[in-house]
């Protein structure tokens, strides 16, 4: 950050100065007024086109609140909002839009430097260099209905009791049938023997 | 009969398991929207109105209120068109219109000055009025004002006058009125004069006005004049050039006419022109050309103001409840309404104002009588086809209500009284009467099987674009779920909300439809000067003995506003809305205490401890007493005195020692207090569980360590959170090491603090939830700069030696030992936290029948939506790398903050706006929970936290199963002929 560079203090101000030539609109700036300052900040979504602000609606029912309700206010059809009267100290702004979703910010305003404040996220701890919020991601509420597939019909307990139905019926005398007949009578002939103990291998082997 | 019942909730408790380990997030899809939820907006009561129906196109009206909303409803359907909440201290002061296409507020006190674009409500600029001092703020919007082709608009707010150009919001000049000290009364510019007038007073003797440039805020000509009879603080500006007011004694009126910078005060004596009365008069603040109007003993005398400020009586009007502003017609004609209430009707007549014998319109209008009297009146004219002028008006009523009244009916009414509910109970409703005739099974059987052929078409996608839309129709508007009887699985209900006005609403679960409504009549007496409505409780709820009974409820309120006021009571059926029983009492009321006992009728008894900690018992029968007699040693209470920091325990002592013997009140006696020491702490919020709450288990088996704990349940926990007192501010005003937090379990019969945690570098507000043996709190940590959410799990050690087989067999074990708040517990808790990235309003917890279910956390967010959060997201158990055997269990590999996952949102993608408390109720259905959200919106929903386990879902396909079935027998036939078919072709070879 520009500032933290103290020990050349003209390169600072040449900085500062390019910085608010540069982003001075969107820049959290703080003069004036004896009980606090004014926090200046922007709103930004990329996804609602690359004006950003095309459809009145949407942004309309943006709040922007300092504090957890301390203040709330709107955003200007330009995602601009500011809040005035901030006293000095480190404070918190969230950001709630349907369908989005902001990370808090944590800001600093600082008392012996008027004019600096120092903005970061604190769910990642990314520090703004420019005072525009993002949506980290969009949020979707509802789950997306899968399109009709017959799979999920035979997935279905219903339809594993006809697909197992349809086995039994039509794939088992086919099996049936392939085997040999040798095998078959001989199969049959154990059965009749002696049940199922003769079927065993060790049974066959005696005979 | 006891072993099936434990062979299916083991069932039951097998099959939760598999279930919740399939999934943590319950889920909706978009066509389920409106399926078992519903949600409705309201503004909440109107403080000032604005019309627009100037241009042809949609009519509405904008319109600010005691919610702080600002809204722009249809005036043809009453719907609202959009609607800002704004913040709860950001009260509006001021509503207009500019320049035909903007809405300007002013709010916070003055100091905030916004417009909004009237069709779609965005905000389109906003500044910030600075001032030195504090002061009365007013909001004036010329139409004909500009300067330099800017529309000016003048804001007078903290101590000085502002001019605002109404297209970017630019203060143009100010004018500090600070140093004189101008109490400002209106700012006002005649029609054809180039100044802006500034009138107001300074003190109570003098009256100052100010001519001012509007170019530049230039003070052209300054005006000041003692008054010699004081000043009442009531001012009305009767015509362009002369302010009325009230002396001090309210026994002269005092016409000042300020024209050309000279002032000419007038003084009239009041018995001189309404004659002697006892009555105090007061100014009505209806703007009404060339006249005021007074009240007096109830009636409302207009007085016209003359050029010379001389007054003249033009009519005197009996039972007047409310006058409208005047509103100018064609032809520089004026036209105002006024309201009066009679035989159950309201009777709305407009006049024109400088001829008050006929009347442009007169109209009466039966008026539902739980709506009370008229508060405020708006009128707006339009042009009937034959070119005479037709009127509407828009009235506000007692219950916070907002009619249209168009042609001698109502064309809409907002039941607007629900955007503020202080108290919410549930109750069931009347068992389903025998005698269902046969013809309506038959139709209902058709309608079942035609509803399941068209779901099946639905899934088997061959359904057309009517037959989808016959599907959803079908799904929303069943009639099974807005019926007015019980229903098996307990989702029908009524909701008993009682609302600040007074009101008493019973909604129904299945649409939110009012059932029945009761403006109460014991808080509108005339002698309960500025009555509240406290709380709702069961009175009665007949199940056992009393069943052909109706159960009642119990609503508390005060009259008056500091805590010591006496306290009324009223006793209302809960399925018709008729109140039995109401009770004005001589004491105050500081604590209602449900006692867990009732009498033969199923009456509940109620203590009610006074601001003397004198307890009295509801209802006052011989019964009554009796069974309190009983349990006399028995009944503990504590109290909380958050501005001392001191909790206190205590117990009944005996029989109130006063003149008048009362039986049923009874003298306590402190049995222990804690203090806090108010340099280090200061108590921000006491918690304790639901008195309603089931636990279904005391054993809580950990798998992985081959382990059984005990759960400490107790219904006597208070969970306190105190706060440095430098942390008790808003986020930003303490830094980290200034402000700590400290909680405590503190046990309410013995006072024990069973334990105590800090968290350094944390602050309030704190939010939490008490249930079974946990507390989850919601705060601010500074040093990270995070909300964090803690949990306290609370186990009992005492028991913990039972694990032992060996003991139980030789019945060493003390499991018959009773279970006493005075035995010495042996608890240990676990604790921990994590993150969570929002601010919170509200939070509570999900109840189910049985407590079988798992638990979800509610969490009502600053962005007004309500996330539910599974337990097991809180639990202390929870490592970073869990042992497979703690996997199986279901713990979740620890992270360090709670995920916000969209699609648990509870409320979907609707916010109910200004959140204010969230309400669970236990459906009969052991899956499923009842959630209802209240603020400025209403919000309803069901929630299954682990599925419907106990019930087909609604989605469930009746007629796949049919069509199975019927495969399946046809497929058996099939085979069967064709091994018959084989066998017979094996016989022939």
């Amino acid at each position: 950050m520009a500032w933290s560079f103290r020990s050349r203090p003209v390169l600072v101000v040449l900085l500062l100065q390019l910085c608010f030539l540069l982003i001075s609109p969107s820049l959290a700036i703080s003069p004036e007024s004896p009980e606090g300052y004014t926090i200046h900040g922007r709103v930004k979504i990329p996804s609602l086109g690359v004006k950003g602000f095309g459809l009145h609606g949407k942004i309309s029912n943006i709040k922007v609140i300092l504090n957890g309700g301390q203040s709330v206010t709107y955003l200007r059809p330009d995602g601009f909002f500011s809040f005035h009267n901030v006293p000095a100290g480190t404070h918190l702004i969230e950001v709630s839009a349907i369908g989005y979703f902001f990370s808090p910010v944590r800001v600093d305003v600082s008392a012996r430097n008027p004019g600096k404040v120092q903005a970061a996220l604190t769910e990642n701890r990314r520090g703004l260099l420019e005072f525009v919020l993002e949506p980290l991601r969009e949020e979707q509420y509802y789950e997306i209905r899968e399109p009709f597939s017959i799979m999920s019909v035979v997935k279905s307990p219903m339809g594993l009791m006809v697909g197992f139905m349809v086995i039994v019926v039509f794939v088992m005398p086919k099996l049936v049938e392939n085997m040999d007949p040798e095998e078959m009578r001989r199969t049959q002939e154990a059965m009749g023997n002696g049940g199922l103990a003769s079927m065993l291998p060790g049974a066959a082997a005696r005979n | 009969m006891a072993t099936t019942s434990m062979a299916v909730r083991a069932f039951l408790l097998l099959l939760l398991v598999f279930l919740s380990l399939a999934n943590l997030t319950l889920s909706l899809y978009e066509d389920q929207v409106g399926l078992v939820d519903w949600h409705q907006q309201y503004i909440g009561k109107v403080k000032d109105a604005v019309f627009h129906t100037q241009k042809s196109g949609r009519k509405r009206v904008v319109v600010s209120t005691e919610e702080n909303v600002i809204a722009s409803l249809d005036l043809r359907h009453g719907e609202i068109f959009w609607r800002h909440v704004l913040g709860s201290n950001d009260v509006v002061d001021g509503i207009d219109i500019a320049l035909g296409k903007y809405v300007i507020t002013l709010s916070s006190e003055g100091s905030i000055l916004r417009a909004w674009n009237l069709p779609d409500g965005q905000m389109v600029w906003q500044s910030f009025i600075d001032g030195s001092g504090a002061s009365k703020s007013l909001l004036t919007v010329p139409t004909n004002l500009i300067v330099n082709k800017e529309n000016l608009i003048l804001v007078f707010g903290k101590g000085s006058l502002h001019a605002v150009s109404g297209i970017d919001g630019e203060v143009l000049w100010t004018k500090d009125f600070a140093a004189e000290s101008l109490e400002v009364k209106h700012i006002i510019q005649p029609v054809g004069s180039e100044a802006i007038y500034v009138l107001g007073f300074v003190g109570s003797s003098q009256f100052d006005a100010y001519q001012i440039n509007p170019k530049n805020g230039e003070i052209l000509k300054h005006n000041s004049a003692a008054l010699s009879g004081g000043y009442s603080g009531e001012a009305i500006l009767a015509s362009s050039d002369i302010l009325v007011t009230l002396d001090a004694s309210r026994s002269k009126l005092v016409g000042i006419s300020f024209q050309d910078g000279e002032l000419n005060l007038q003084q009239t004596s009041i018995s001189n022109i309404l004659g002697d009365s006892s009555g105090t008069p007061v100014l009505l603040s209806s703007k009404l050309p060339g006249m005021f109007s007074v009240k007096l003993d109830g009636g409302v005398t207009l007085i016209k103001v003359t050029v010379e400020a001389k007054l003249e009586v033009m009519d005197k009007i009996s039972s007047v409840v409310a006058i409208s502003d005047a509103i100018p017609l064609t032809e520089g004609q004026q036209a105002f309404a006024l309201v009066q209430h009679g035989d159950g009707k309201i009777h709305l007549t407009v006049k024109l104002s400088h001829d008050l014998s006929g009347d442009l319109l007169k109209e009466s209008i039966v008026m539902d009588n739980q709506r009370g009297m008229v508060h405020k009146v708006f009128i707006n004219s339009y042009i009937r086809t034959d070119r005479s002028n037709g009127f509407r008006a828009l009235i506000v009523m007692e219950d916070h209500s907002l009619l249209l009244l168009q042609q001698g009916a109502i064309v809409w009414s907002r039941e607007d009284g629900l955007a503020s509910i202080v108290d919410v109970l549930t109750s069931e409703l009347p068992v389903e009467k025998e005698g269902v005739s046969v013809a309506k099974v038959e139709e209902n059987l058709f309608e079942w099987l035609k509803g399941h052929l068209l779901k099946l078409k639905g899934t088997l996608m061959l359904a057309s674009a009517d037959d989808v839309a016959a599907i959803q129709e079908r799904r929303l508007k069943s009639s099974e779920k807005s019926k007015l009887t019980r229903d098996h699985n307990g989702f029908r209900k009524l909701l008993i909300v009682l609302t600040k006005a007074g009101k008493l609403f019973a909604l129904h679960t299945g649409y939110g439809q009012v059932v029945w409504s009761l403006l109460l009549p014991n808080l509108r007496k005339s002698e309960c000067e500025f009555p509240t409505g406290l709380n709702i409780y069961q009175w009665q709820v007949p199940h056992h003995h009393a069943m052909d009974e109706d159960p009642s409820i119990l609503i508390v309120g005060r009259c008056g506003q500091s805590s010591d006021a006496p306290g009324v009571l009223s006793i209302v059926d809960a399925y018709t809305g008729t109140e039995i029983n109401s009770m004005d009492l001589v004491h105050s009321i500081s604590q209602v205490i449900p006692l867990p006992f009732t009498d033969t009728t199923e009456q509940r008894l109620h203590l009610l401890i006074d601001g003397n900690q004198h307890a009295y018992l509801y209802p006052r029968t011989s019964e009554a007493i009796d069974i309190f007699q009983r349990e006399f040693s028995n009944i503990y209470w504590y109290s909380v005195e958050t501005k001392n920091g001191i909790i206190k325990g205590h117990v009944l002592k005996s029989n109130c020692i006063q003149e008048v013997v009362d039986n049923y009140c009874f003298e306590s006696r402190d049995i222990w207090s804690i203090v806090f020491p108010s340099d280090s702490e200061k108590i921000i919020a006491t918690v304790t569980r639901k008195p309603n709450e089931v636990v279904h288990t005391q054993a809580k088996v950990i798998a992985a360590e081959e382990d059984l704990m005990y759960k400490y349940i107790s219904k006597n926990l208070l969970f306190v959170a105190t706060v440095a007192p430098k942390g008790s501010g808003a986020i930003g005003t303490a830094t980290p090491e200034e402000s700590w937090l400290t909680v405590y379990l503190i046990d309410t019969v013995t006072g024990r603090i069973l334990h105590r945690m800090t968290h350094h570098g944390a602050q309030g507000p704190v939010h939490a939830v008490f249930s079974e043996n946990w507390v989850v709190y919601h705060y601010f940590n500074l040093r990270a700069h995070r909300y964090e959410m803690s949990v306290i799990e609370i186990y009992d050690q005492s028991r913990a030696d039972n694990k032992d087989v060996w003991k139980l067999i030789l019945g060493k074990h003390n499991l018959t030992s009773p279970i006493s708040s005075y035995s010495r517990p042996e608890v240990v808790t676990k604790s921990q936290s994590y993150f969570f990235t929002y601010s919170v309003k509200a939070i509570d917890v999900t109840l189910t029948a049985k407590g079988i279910t798992s638990k979800q956390l509610l969490v009502g967010t600053i962005g007004d939506q309500v996330l539910a959060l599974d337990k097991r997201f809180l639990d202390p158990r929870r490592s970073v790398n869990p042992t497979p055997a703690e996997k199986e269990e279901g713990i979740i590999p620890l992270t360090d903050s709670l995920p916000i996952i969209p699609q648990s949102y509870v409320t979907h993608a609707l916010r109910v706006e200004g959140l204010r408390g969230i309400v669970t109720v236990p459906a009969k259905l052991e899956s499923t929970t009842l959630v209802f959200v209240y603020g400025v919106d209403l919000f309803f929903t069901q929630l299954a936290p682990s599925r419907t386990y106990d019930s087909l879902t609604d989605d469930f396909s009746y007629a796949l199963l049919l069509i199975t079935i019927v495969a399946l027998i046809a497929a058996i036939f099939v085979t069967w002929i064709l091994s018959e078919k084989k066998e017979l072709r094996e016989k022939w070879r």
